[in-house]
């Protein structure tokens, strides 16, 4: 201890310490408390304010409690969309923490890639802070226990139950439906979205999106107490989530079934309607898609999946398909002849064609001498040819346009088309050309530049069977929904709505009787008849093929016909018409035709078990033609065995 | 030596006022672990603070020259203590400061180095009573810190390393050393201190991390800046009279970190405001300025310096701690004396009390 000096008591020196240092301490000893108690000062007096502000901050979380989405149902309330529980994981962005440093390690828990974390935090870095970010949807269980795992780690995981939405399997009246999805931010440049935020799950296609407003609720909130652990320990208060409305939808579920069983493996689409209403019945577009798909996360394989078939699965064909109506475009056609007073005066020798303006147009057989009343049974060209040749192009043009064609039917389902009906006026328009007289012989049968969707024919068809009373097509009740909805789905999908044309009762009755012989005994579509009931269409065969050479031919392939077939129950003012356009299945009579006939035997069937009254279809009167009856010498034999499915083939092959 | 030194002369107004300190310190604790994993630490502060004013009694009745006489001795063993630290010590979280000696009981050396060093320099500066002092005598003095001081900031312990500086300091000061002296002094430590800062050995930054994760072993991922923040917050939201008992929502939501040992204060002011905050401070006030009453009643000299060091030791740390907590101060992890939960800071505390009534007791004896 040599660094110690051993000290001298009572040596002759200062024993006490100097007085003045002592008092110099308890200056500094003030000194220090009241830097102190300034600092104190500083942040509870004046900085009392903005640190509660801090403080509540801190402690109070706003959790965005989801409205789920309402239900959809068939006309008869079953269940077509519903919901599942589901929980998705959102990134909370006000602790004010450098979420960078965590993005691998989320990624990782996640399953998630980096880049899209950080894509995601550039997408919202604008948004305020308070606004949760959504990370992944629809989370696996696994991924659920690694945030529960890492609270302490990762605090800005917040985990939330949602209501997801369920679809139908395979597809089922997917293009109908539609499907729901995130809003983009590109999607929030439009107007439409204005009320949105981004994140929002909004209807992007079919009865989605049109009736977005009615099935999407109101989010609410909770104002939730959390440790710093993001724990919650309480309550302040919450705004109550309003769920979205149900809807019920037109579709009738046993006539969806039967029409998504026959469309199976077709290219094409069906569409069942209501005349007297407009209710669409039945809606059908193939190939189809799995909407499910499109609630969660739209995987990339599937996405270019759908991109790349050559077919359109996305498109809802019913109203976006716009092609050549082929023979169905007849009936359009005898109603202007009739209706001019032309058609039942005239008697046409079909030859298998004839020749106008110095080219001949063929006809598919020989059919010797055909009348109004055989020519849309029998779908003889030459007749047809005949008269359009005689009523002259604006004359078609005007009766087509009555019926609808060229606009859009004002259906309540987005991004339908309006078709084509080509006219003086609009040959100029387009093509800055005259109209030649030639051009009218083909449009008389449907081919040219006509284009209709299969709803169009439907409507028009219906429409005429109804005696020209014609209604805008619609898959939702609209005596169901709010005045103001109503009006603005009118607004948004304006269309020719409910009009009636006047129609002579007479011409009326010849084009449903015709329509009805069509599926008898010597009609093109005589093998598909349905027994017992008052079944009554036409069919048609576009051709894809340029016919210009005087030659009808089917074509292969991609060129092969589209097969057409618009049918209805009873003849008169029918309880149900469908449209059924096979996309290159060639005849009409043989490829669509037999689609309607499930349909209709369907919608039939359940009507009469509902209201016990077998014999309210069967009191049609038979077809006015018969072939014994036949006044231009066809040869019975052959027309009666066409009755027999055996003798389909037989029969098909007349069919135009 | 006569034995005049009786409790009729002992400190009783000192003793209430660190008995009133105790009692808030353990309902503040009380408050602050209620919905912890550490709830019921006001019953083991209880604990400590009877064995700590037991401790204090028994201390009170030892001659303090006595332990002036003896402090050379356990400076020694001090040192070899600390060095057995480094050896045969406890790591607890990649600091070595305990020494187990089984049965539950940790016994941390750098707290009775604390209470050694007190002594030691008193005896030093008593040897050297009334000289002039000389750059030899000052650099003797840094070299009796400097030693424990670096094998504690070895082990790594920065706070409790820094609380040896005040007894340096107060001994210098009450020492004699000359205002050139000090100037110099203070110069070279700018010197050393920007030498150090410019050839980037931060060894503060460095130390803090290794302190902060120690101090904190419920890991602490958000770092010293979010304490920082969080207690800020605590503080402030207190306003001018606080939140109420239980009612801070920064303490009781798990916000403020570890609101009962160094961050026991920043809880205490949500709680109870700013009215309640400049209550504490106006009870240390009280309990200082009853401090150096003693060193100035104190008998001789010796005397005098070891109130004036256990004097010199609570400012630094209440300093420290209470400047860390408002944000004046950086994160150094040096608890609030009579208020943090602990064992070995109220053991140190009150020992060191103990000796101050010893000394009051013997005012009289010359």
């Amino acid at each position: 201890m040599a660094i110690v000096p051993k000290p001298e008591r009572h040596a002759d020196r200062d024993e006490k310490v100097s007085p003045g240092k002592l008092h110099a301490t308890q200056y500094i000893v003030v000194l220090v408390l009241a830097a102190l108690a300034a600092g104190m000062w500083r942040l509870q007096i004046l900085g009392a304010d903005s640190y509660r502000v801090l403080a509540e901050a801190n402690r109070i979380r706003k959790i965005p409690v989801l409205a789920p989405r309402g239900k959809i149902f068939d006309r008869e309330g079953r269940i077509l969309v519903d919901n599942y529980p589901s929980v998705s994981c959102y990134l909370l962005r006000e602790q004010g923490k450098d979420l960078n440093a965590d993005i691998p390690l989320i990624a990782r828990g996640l399953d998630l890639p980096a880049e899209q974390i950080q894509a995601t935090l550039r997408r919202y870095a604008s948004s305020p802070k308070y606004v949760p970010i959504p990370l992944k949807q629809d989370i696996t269980p696994d991924e659920q226990a690694f945030i529960e795992a890492h609270r302490n780690e990762l605090p800005e995981l917040e985990t939330l139950d949602e209501q997801r939405r369920l679809y139908p399997r395979d597809g089922f009246a997917a293009h109908l439906i539609g499907y729901v999805g995130e809003l983009s931010a590109e999607d929030l440049n439009s107007s439409k979205y204005d009320f949105y935020e981004p994140g929002d799950v909004v209807g992007k296609s079919g009865v989605e999106e049109t009736y977005d407003a009615i099935l999407r609720g109101t989010d609410g909130s909770r104002d939730v107490v959390v440790d710093s652990h993001g724990k919650e320990v309480g309550q302040l208060g919450q705004q109550l989530a309003i769920p979205g409305h149900d809807l019920r939808l037109t579709i009738d579920l046993d006539v969806q079934r039967a029409a998504e069983q026959s469309m199976e493996g077709h290219n094409g689409a069906l569409v069942a309607m209501d005349p007297h209403t407009g209710e669409i019945l039945a809606m059908v577009s193939r190939p189809t898609y799995d909407p499910n798909q499109f609630s969660v996360r739209l995987s990339k394989d599937y996405w270019s999946q759908i991109v790349n078939n050559p077919d359109h699965p996305m498109m809802n064909k019913t109203i976006q398909a716009q092609l050549a109506p082929g023979s169905t475009f007849k009936i359009i056609m005898s109603l202007a002849g009739l209706e001019e007073g032309v058609a039942q005066t005239m008697h046409v020798m079909c030859n298998g064609g004839a020749t106008f303006y110095g080219r001949f147009f063929a006809c598919d057989q020989r059919h010797g001498m055909v009348d109004i009343d055989h020519a849309i049974p029998w779908s003889c060209d030459t007749f047809y040819y005949t008269l359009a040749n005689k009523l002259g192009i604006e004359t078609i043009a005007k009766y087509a346009t009555e019926v609808g064609l060229s606009q859009k039917t004002g259906v309540d389902l987005p991004d339908e088309a309006a078709g084509t009906m080509p006219s003086t006026a609009w040959k100029m328009k387009t093509q800055h050309e005259q109209w030649y007289a030639g051009e009218t012989i083909s449009v008389g049968i449907g081919q040219g530049a006509i284009q209709v969707t299969p709803l169009q024919l439907a409507r028009a068809l219906g429409g005429i069977a109804s005696g020209g009373a014609l209604k805008r097509p619609h898959v939702v009740f609209p005596d169901e929904l709010p005045p103001d909805m109503l009006s603005a789905v009118q607004s948004t999908f304006p269309g020719s709505g409910d009009r009636v044309i006047p129609i002579t009762p007479e011409n009326w009755q010849t084009i449903t009787d015709a329509m009805a012989a069509t599926l008898g005994p010597g009609g093109t579509a005589g093998a598909v008849h349905l027994e017992g009931i008052d079944f009554a269409g036409k069919t048609g065969t576009a051709e894809l093929v340029s016919h210009s050479a005087g030659a009808k031919s089917l074509g292969t392939g991609n060129e092969r016909a589209n097969a057409w077939f618009v049918g209805m129950a009873p003849r008169r003012n029918p309880d149900i018409v469908v449209a059924v356009l096979c996309e290159h299945g060639g005849w009409g009579a043989e490829a669509a035709a037999p689609l309607a006939a499930q349909v209709i035997n369907a919608f039939v069937n359940k009507q009469r078990k509902q209201e016990g009254n077998v014999l309210q279809l069967t009191d049609a009167p038979k077809p006015a033609a018969s072939p014994a009856a036949n006044p231009n010498g066809v040869p019975t034999a052959s027309v009666t065995a066409a009755v027999r499915p055996s003798a389909a083939k037989a029969a098909a092959v007349k069919q135009p | 030596m006569p034995r005049l030194s009786t409790f009729r002369d002992f400190d009783w107004m000192l003793f209430s006022l660190v008995s009133l300190m105790s009692i808030l310190s353990v309902l503040e604790i009380k408050s602050a672990t209620l919905h912890t994993r550490f709830r019921g630490f006001d019953h083991r502060q209880i604990g400590f603070l009877l064995v700590g004013i037991g401790l204090m009694f028994l201390i009170s009745l030892i001659d303090y020259h006595r332990l002036a006489d003896i402090a050379p001795w356990a400076y020694g063993i001090g040192l070899l203590s600390l060095v057995a630290v480094r050896l045969v010590g406890t790591r607890v979280m990649g600091g070595k400061r305990w020494i187990n000696l089984g049965g539950g009981v940790h016994f941390q050396p750098s707290e009775w180095v604390k209470l050694i060093l007190i002594l030691a320099i008193a005896r030093y500066f008593w040897g050297l009573a009334g000289r002039r002092l000389h750059w030899l005598d000052i650099a003797k003095a840094f070299a009796l810190v400097g030693v424990p001081m670096y094998l504690v900031l070895k082990q790594p312990d920065l706070g409790t390393a820094l609380t040896y500086l005040p007894v340096l300091a107060v001994g210098l000061f009450l020492g004699g050393i000359r205002p050139k002296q000090t100037a110099v002094l203070l110069l070279l430590f700018a010197i050393l201190g920007g030498g150090a800062w410019l050839s980037g050995k931060r060894l503060k930054t460095y130390q803090m991390a290794r302190i902060n994760s120690f101090i904190n072993p419920d890991t602490d991922p958000r770092g010293t800046g979010y304490q920082i923040r969080q207690s800020l917050i605590a503080v402030g939201s207190g306003g001018l009279w606080g939140k109420g008992t239980n009612q801070g929502t920064q303490t009781q939501g798990d916000f403020l970190p570890i609101p009962y040992t160094d961050f026991i204060f920043a809880a205490f002011c949500e709680e109870h405001g700013f009215v309640g905050g400049v209550g504490i401070l106006l009870l240390y006030f009280l309990i200082l300025m009853r401090l150096i009453e003693n060193a100035q009643q104190a008998s001789d000299l010796p005397g005098a310096f070891i109130v004036m060091g256990v004097a010199g030791v609570l400012l630094f740390q209440i300093v420290v701690n209470i400047g860390m907590v408002v944000g004046l101060m950086p994160v150094t992890g040096i608890p609030l004396p009579l208020m943090s939960y602990g064992g070995s800071s109220i053991l140190f505390t009150f020992a060191a009390l103990g000796i101050v009534m010893n000394i009051r007791m013997r005012r009289f004896v010359n």
